[in-house]
């Protein structure tokens, strides 16, 4: 395999990309995907495929992390969303068909989906 | 497990858990023996004697969030049922190595799966502040290998999070062409 070759496609990007940085600001949305063995067995990963796919093709800017099990096995996955100074909302159940739909109502229109929606935390 | 990459993806939320900074992936592919091996070892806090001899309790965990822990007991009876076992070592203040093995062609034995979104997966679960944890992923099959190492891709990124959509998707299409390399002419 070209491994050589490779890598300085990717020093390529780095000098593209640290431009595009200077002019981007900071996100200011946050997706966490729970991936315990829980959500692993409950397709976390291929959720967490789906969110990073669909904020590509939308060209939308949010931070994506995963977390362990915060102990709500049986309603994983389970994904939160925290954007600036709203409250955080955790969704469960959220397999990867779920996502696109998910992204369109939250972060498109801006509209929390109440049926799947477990909880709410606001921060201090 | 559906597939294995997903125990895998498991072993890895336990090293980072455990406060690895770098986590040693290796897979071998022996076609000729019909065995394939899965090892993790990380440089994690490691167990206590105490805590490995009871490594395949269900009802045994560390964490407080719930009562069980099923990861190893799950990943041992894939194992077994391929005519395999499991095997962890670990040492407080050094680290742990899970090592996994399998009947290659066992009618039982679960694909690798997506191996490209469980490395994603890890990347994601890294610290986006504080010490990242690295891996070293050494794939091997009939001669041939594969190696991805997140070192050696952060350090020619310099500042640029591995998380860049641009860098994802490069790593993305360095896997899946390291994957296809390996996998050409399967001798099935």
């Amino acid at each position: 395999m070209p491994r050589l070759e490779s890598l300085e496609d990717l020093r390529a990007l780095r000098a593209e990309v640290q431009e595009e940085l200077t002019v981007r600001g900071e996100t200011e949305t946050v997706i966490t995907v729970g991936m315990g063995t829980c959500g692993i067995a409950a397709g976390a990963r291929e959720t967490m495929r789906a969110i990073l796919k669909e904020l590509e093709d939308r060209d939308i800017d949010a931070h994506v992390k995963t977390v362990g099990c915060i102990g709500m096995c049986a309603d994983e996955p389970l994904v939160d969303i925290k954007q600036g100074d709203e409250p955080r909302i955790t969704y469960g159940n959220l397999t990867a068909e779920k996502v696109p739909d998910l992204i369109e109502e939250h972060l498109i229109k801006g509209n929390v989906v109440e049926g799947w929606v477990l909880g709410r935390l606001r921060e201090a | 497990m559906l597939e294995l990459s997903l125990h895998v993806l498991d072993l890895f939320q336990n090293a980072l858990e455990a406060g690895a900074t770098r986590i040693q992936l290796e897979i071998v592919e022996d076609v000729a023996q019909n065995r394939l091996s899965i090892s993790v070892e990380d440089n994690g806090r490691g167990m206590s004697r105490e805590a490995l001899a009871r490594i395949d309790d269900p009802f045994f965990t560390t964490r407080k969030t719930r009562r069980v822990g099923l990861g190893i007991p799950l990943l041992k009876a894939a194992a077994r049922r391929c005519n395999g076992d499991v095997r962890v070592t670990s040492k407080l203040g050094v680290g742990t190595r899970v090592e996994a093995d399998f009947e290659r062609d066992h009618i039982d034995r679960a694909p690798l799966g997506d191996m490209t979104g469980t490395l994603l997966g890890f990347i994601l679960t890294s610290p986006a502040d504080g010490e990242a944890c690295d891996i070293h992923y050494t794939h091997r099959l009939d001669g041939r290998t594969f190696t991805f190492d997140t070192r050696e891709i952060r350090e020619v990124l310099g500042g640029v999070s591995l998380m860049h959509p641009r860098v994802r998707r490069w790593m993305e299409d360095f896997m899946e062409r390291g994957f296809r390399d390996l996998y050409r002419n399967p001798s099935f």
